[in-house]
């Protein structure tokens, strides 16, 4: 860290800046969500030209996306896969099923609300949200980044 | 001592220069790939976003002292042949450290750092990682060997294992060594398309298959490493391309065009191509390529 705060301004505004443009996505695809990933990706969407890009591993990746439902064992994947990630790191809460639990409302075996078990910092609404959506949750987040206030874990 | 300085600055230099290009032409690949596919891609600095990116995240991954070193061989390897291989005809603005014998040198140097890579990746225990060291290792067999038969061919036919005594004879009697030696040039342009690692042949990375292979437990500031030297290597390799069989390059105009065309040989075929298997690309490289090398051999002999 520089100890001169105005030059940790200036690295600050320059890192966010490169952070919120190179974005690898590790996406955690165990419900129905991950179908909207591909179109995301491939050349009706193009989420490369915003910077978006996937990350084959946890270690080499930014942003964690959890597509759907988890169940009470997945949960525990997921928590492992978020750890090994790098600070900084990010969750997306992809669909309803992690907001509410969406279709899986009553089930006994799946958890209802991922904020209550990981640091979510964007949620996309939806059942399923198509890829202009998924795009508008990638673009609040990189408001997030480049405000410097996306690090969920650090809250 | 002015003489040592000189030679510092031109080395400091040149590593510069070479990231630059490097991470341009990186950053073109992906443009050039994305327009094939029908996409428009990223813009062409996004490779400098993403090396800035990774240098600014914190990294705590641990797997041991080899672990720690193998990018460190990488970028050893890529700092070593950029200041070994000469950058234009004129050296007086890029010096470099090049003496009788360089030919030989680079033949090994460039061998070191996916070794010391290997060596890295077998420490963090990742069974990806080692499926990527067995898979790289197998194509490097492939791809050296029409590799080498191309530079032996020249080794022979010009009696000189000095890249300069190569650029000079160039230069001296007007015409490329791709023409002069035709079939040295070929083999050692397919064996490029091991070096590089597009498609066919990124059976070592293999995102969908291996998880990235040797690099899977690398993440932040080792990638970023790898990154500046893999940008730096690629200029390199390049450079030594034109060097040997396109006579060199006057001003960094022309050899900027010259290597960008040579660059795009294996990128677009590249784009147009699936993935090989790993006996598929070994055997790819022990046929045609080859039987050019051992063609290139005989001419030197013979003719």
């Amino acid at each position: 860290m520089i100890n001169d705060k105005n030059a940790q301004k200036i690295v600050d505004i320059i890192q966010n800046f490169a952070r919120k443009h190179s974005i690898w996505v590790l996406a955690y695809g165990t419900g129905c969500g991950a179908i909207e990933i591909p179109p995301t990706m491939t050349s009706r969407y193009d989420a490369e030209r915003l910077g978006v890009r996937g990350a084959a591993t946890p270690r080499q990746a930014d942003v964690l996306l959890v597509t759907g439902y988890l169940t009470v064992k997945t949960l525990k994947r997921v928590v492992r896969v978020y750890e090994q990630m790098q600070d900084p790191k990010y969750i997306i809460g992809f669909g309803s099923c992690t907001i509410n639990g969406g279709m899986y409302w009553d089930s006994y075996n799946t958890i209802k609300l991922l904020d209550k078990y990981m640091p979510v910092d964007v949620y996309i609404n939806g059942c399923m949200p198509r890829p202009e959506s998924v795009l508008g949750g990638f673009a609040e987040l990189e408001k997030l980044i480049a405000a410097g206030k996306g690090d969920g874990a650090t809250e | 001592m002015g003489e040592f300085f000189s030679l510092l600055l031109g080395a400091v230099v040149t590593f510069i220069l070479a990231f630059f290009v490097g991470i341009t032409y990186g950053g073109l690949t992906r443009i050039i790939t994305a327009r094939v596919q029908n996409r428009i891609g990223p813009p062409w600095y996004q490779n400098l976003l993403d090396i800035v990116k990774l240098f600014s995240k914190k990294t705590a991954i641990h797997h041991g002292a080899m672990h720690f070193m193998g990018p460190a061989f990488i970028m050893v390897t890529a700092v070593v042949s950029v200041l070994v291989i000469p950058v234009l005809n004129e050296g007086r603005w890029f010096p470099n450290l090049n003496f009788h014998g360089d030919l030989i040198f680079l033949l090994y140097i460039m061998t070191f750092g996916p070794l010391g890579m290997a060596l890295g990746a077998g420490q963090t225990g990742n069974p990806n990682s080692a499926i990527g060291v067995t898979r790289g290792l197998s194509q490097m067999v492939g791809f050296e060997i029409p590799w080498v038969m191309a530079l032996v061919a020249l080794m022979i036919q010009y009696q000189t294992t000095s890249i300069v005594d190569l650029m000079t004879i160039q230069v001296e009697t007007g015409t490329w060594i791709a023409f002069s030696s035709p079939f040295a040039f070929m083999a050692a342009v397919m064996a490029m398309f091991g070096m590089f690692r597009y498609a066919p042949f990124d059976i070592v990375g293999a995102p969908s298959e291996l998880a990235s292979g040797p690099i899977s437990e690398n993440g932040g500031k080792y990638l970023f490493v790898m990154m500046t030297a893999g940008s730096v290597f690629a200029f390199a390799k390049l450079t030594l391309y034109v060097d040997l069989f396109m006579g060199g390059a006057d001003n960094l105009l022309i050899l900027v065009i010259k290597t960008f065309a040579l660059y795009m040989i294996p990128v677009l075929y590249g784009v147009i191509n699936p993935r090989y298997r790993t006996e598929q690309a070994i055997r790819w490289f022990w046929g045609w390529p080859s039987f050019f090398g051992l063609l290139a051999i005989l001419q030197a002999v013979f003719f």
